[in-house]
């Protein structure tokens, strides 16, 4: 037996008590997860807009889906707390206990790969914010094109929320032709000058957009001949560095995420833990009780353990029972009426040869 | 004849009792909201405070914090008083007590309805504060280097890009005062000195706005110099461009803010208002059903609880009288000199006969 204690009556009922209260705070902890995914999966929404792909949306899914089946997990184990100390009530959850450890096992597992995935996706996050924006901002111009019409309104609130300029800072803008052909006056010689020095034929400048204005800068925002320092009074590009949001959007919307989900790390591992004691406690009930209905004294002490036998022993036992149950849908030929024919349904050609051969009782009944 | 009599049982009277204890925990949790509502405005005001003027606006807040906390503790003191009046032994602890407590309460709730109608009535005194204060910032706009006023920069931008507003009443106010620093200003410049010359006050005056007027819903790149010059831009028209600039002044943008706040606040406030005043008549009922029910002397009979014992007038007149009277205790009789010893004869006009007859004989048997 693995890891066994002993349990009077009063232990026994005093266990199912705390595992009761326990089940119902693991129920809330689902909630919990859940409400923790809608919020990571509706903030990854709203700048849906600026990233490329959904990948990084599996943490939040996962997260509630673990939530939601969390929440009904628990729910039953509060049940069974419930039913434990009345003999008659408990043997119909029998069957239904060892699925319960499978699904909390399994919910566990998930919860453990949502913290790795978090860190582990971050960067396939910021692959995909880098060609978001590089869009968003190639597109920043066309506000009468369908479909594309709200991607400066969305650059622009962007760049002021996070204060940030740019895909990786604001050198980005020059090479962009941020400002449409409608508002060019194609007669004027800046502007052709412009154009024609241009391979592509695009109208670009050292200028960037006025949600890229830094509001804490001392001096009025200064958005046009950036690169020329004589262009304004008082004024050296290298060394102005209030003037403008000097960080870029990709790294701050990463940095945004990843405090987020970081921040969620320690909420999730304190879920773990509260599922792993409820599956724990819940086993040692099943076992102490079962016992004890085995007893002629039901009142009396009975033992309770986590594993029947040693760990090896019950891995052993768990492959033969696994195997049985693969093997109980395969056809043995030499056993005649062995299996029914429901579960025969991939191999009729054997059902009839069996049919033919005489009846032998079959090894495994 | 008594204001809105009701007979109790002592079933009904154990009920109302119960019922009350619930209520007043509910009005505690009330008042608390109450008290939160009052830190949130206080909150608020407090986040836009350096564009508004000193103007004597922070009493709305501060009475709301006062009334939510002091409804708190009524409504407890009412919640231990109704739980024990299910038992009319305990009650008797709390007999002397209740009276003033309600008339107290009564009191209270006139405070709490000029809480809530003070919310309602702020908005002039906050539209002249916010019409000084955003000036000021304005005309401060520039000065980064002064100490005091570096921050007024800042803060007028992060303004007019939340509230998407620029300006006091429109963007054309920027126009009137110079934002731009004369440390940024080159002198030497025939434009720069021609600007300061056209003015009288030696002001750099130009038509641009800074960049947080900046509407981000334009299609085309902000314009925010030379924005009553047509043909600075190409294709553009500066009568009929709306969607270039906020449109808004900031006054009435943050007038409209904190008026849409100050009328939920004075809804739920009117509400807890009416709740409190229903919890109060239920405390009376309470009060006159247990007291009958003393002079009555059986605990379980039934009892009448009213509103006020004879009709309001006479209440009132009766209540008038004891004031007079409570003033009176303290003037000297000036019939007597203040000498209580001294016999005045009674003026009454009523008769008991004569004063001097001889006592009767008492005949003895023999």
């Amino acid at each position: 037996m693995l890891l066994k204690i002993t349990f009077t009556q009063q232990r026994r009922v005093r266990l199912a008590q705390g595992l009761w209260l326990m089940s119902w705070l693991a129920v809330m902890s689902g909630a919990f997860i859940f409400c923790l995914g809608v919020y990571l999966k509706t903030e990854l929404l709203r700048r849906a807009e600026v990233m490329d792909n959904t990948e990084i949306h599996v943490v939040p899914n996962i997260l509630m889906m673990v939530g939601l089946v969390s929440i009904g997990t628990n729910w039953v184990a509060t049940r069974v707390c419930q039913d434990s100390l009345d003999a008659s009530r408990f043997p119909r959850w029998k069957l239904l206990l060892m699925a319960w450890f499978a699904v909390a096992m399994l919910l566990c597992c998930l919860l453990l790969a949502v913290v790795v995935l978090s860190y582990a996706l971050q960067g396939r996050l910021e692959e995909s914010l880098k060609v978001g924006l590089r869009n968003g901002i190639r597109f920043y111009k066309d506000t009468d094109v369908p479909g594309r019409c709200f991607q400066k309104e969305t650059i622009d609130r962007l760049q002021m929320e996070f204060r940030c300029c740019g895909n990786n800072n604001f050198k980005d803008w020059f090479e962009v032709q941020w400002v449409s052909n409608r508002y060019l006056d194609f007669t004027s010689k800046d502007v052709k000058d412009r154009i024609r020095s241009n391979v592509d034929g695009r109208f670009l400048l050292d200028g960037v957009p006025f949600s890229c204005c830094n509001p804490a800068s001392p001096r009025p925002c200064l958005q046009y001949h950036l690169t020329d320092n004589r262009a304004h009074y008082s004024y050296d590009y290298q060394a102005e560095e209030l003037n403008l949001y000097s960080r870029g959007c990709r790294q701050a919307l990463t940095d945004y995420y990843m405090e987020m989900m970081n921040s969620t790390g320690p909420g999730v591992l304190s879920v773990i833990l509260i599922q792993m004691s409820v599956l724990v406690s819940l086993r040692y009930l099943q076992t102490a009780v079962e016992g004890a209905t085995a007893l002629e004294d039901p009142e009396g002490e009975s033992v309770g353990y986590l594993l029947e036998k040693g760990v090896k022993e019950t891995f052993e036992d768990v492959k033969a029972n696994v195997l049985d149950i693969l093997k109980f849908a395969q056809v043995d030929p030499s056993a005649a009426e062995g299996s029914p024919g429901a579960e025969d349904a991939e191999k009729p050609a054997d059902n009839t040869t069996e049919k033919a051969a005489s009846p032998t009782p079959s090894p495994a009944s | 004849m008594a204001v809105l009599r009701v007979k109790f049982t002592k079933t009904k009277r154990d009920k109302l009792a119960q019922v009350l204890w619930i209520l007043n925990w509910i009005s505690v949790v009330t008042g608390a909201i109450l008290f939160s509502l009052g830190l949130f405005l206080k909150v608020e005001l407090h986040k836009q405070g350096e564009v508004m003027a000193e103007r004597d606006i922070q009493y709305v807040p501060n009475t709301l914090i006062a009334v939510g906390l002091i409804a708190c503790a009524i409504n407890f003191l009412g919640g231990k008083i109704c739980y024990d009046c299910v038992d009319t032994t305990k009650f008797l602890r709390w007999k002397l007590i209740m009276l003033p407590y309600i008339i107290c309460t009564f009191f209270f709730t006139f405070c709490v309805l000029v809480g809530a109608l003070m919310c309602y009535c702020m908005h002039w005194e906050l539209e002249e504060s916010l019409n000084l204060g955003l000036t000021e910032a304005m005309r401060f706009y520039k000065d980064t280097d002064t100490p005091g006023r570096c921050f007024l920069k800042r803060t007028m931008d992060m303004l007019q890009m939340q509230f998407q507003c620029c300006g006091n009443n429109g963007y054309k106010d920027w126009f009137q005062i110079q934002w731009i620093s004369n440390r940024y200003l080159d002198m030497s410049q025939k434009e720069v000195a021609d600007r300061i010359r056209s003015n009288v006050d030696g002001k750099y005056l130009l038509d641009g706005v800074p960049f947080s007027c900046c509407n981000i819903n334009s299609p085309r790149p902000c314009i925010q110099q030379q924005i009553t010059n047509n043909s600075a831009h190409f294709n553009y028209e500066h009568q009929t461009e709306e969607l270039n600039l906020w449109m808004k002044g900031c006054r009435q943008a943050l007038l409209e803010y904190y008026i849409h706040i100050m009328q939920s606040i004075g809804l739920t406030v009117l509400i807890t208002w009416l709740f409190e005043l229903s919890v109060l008549t239920g405390v009376r009922y309470l009060q006159t059903s247990l007291e009958n029910v003393l002079r009555q002397g059986d605990p379980n009979s039934e009892s009448d609880g009213w509103l006020l014992e004879n009709s309001f007038m006479e209440t009132a007149r009766m209540n008038l009288n004891i004031i007079k009277s409570l003033g009176k205790g303290n003037q000297i009789d000036t019939a007597t000199n203040g000498d209580p010893n001294i016999n005045v004869p009674s003026t009454s006009k009523a008769h008991y006969g004569p004063d001097n007859v001889p006592p009767k004989q008492i005949t003895e048997d023999s």
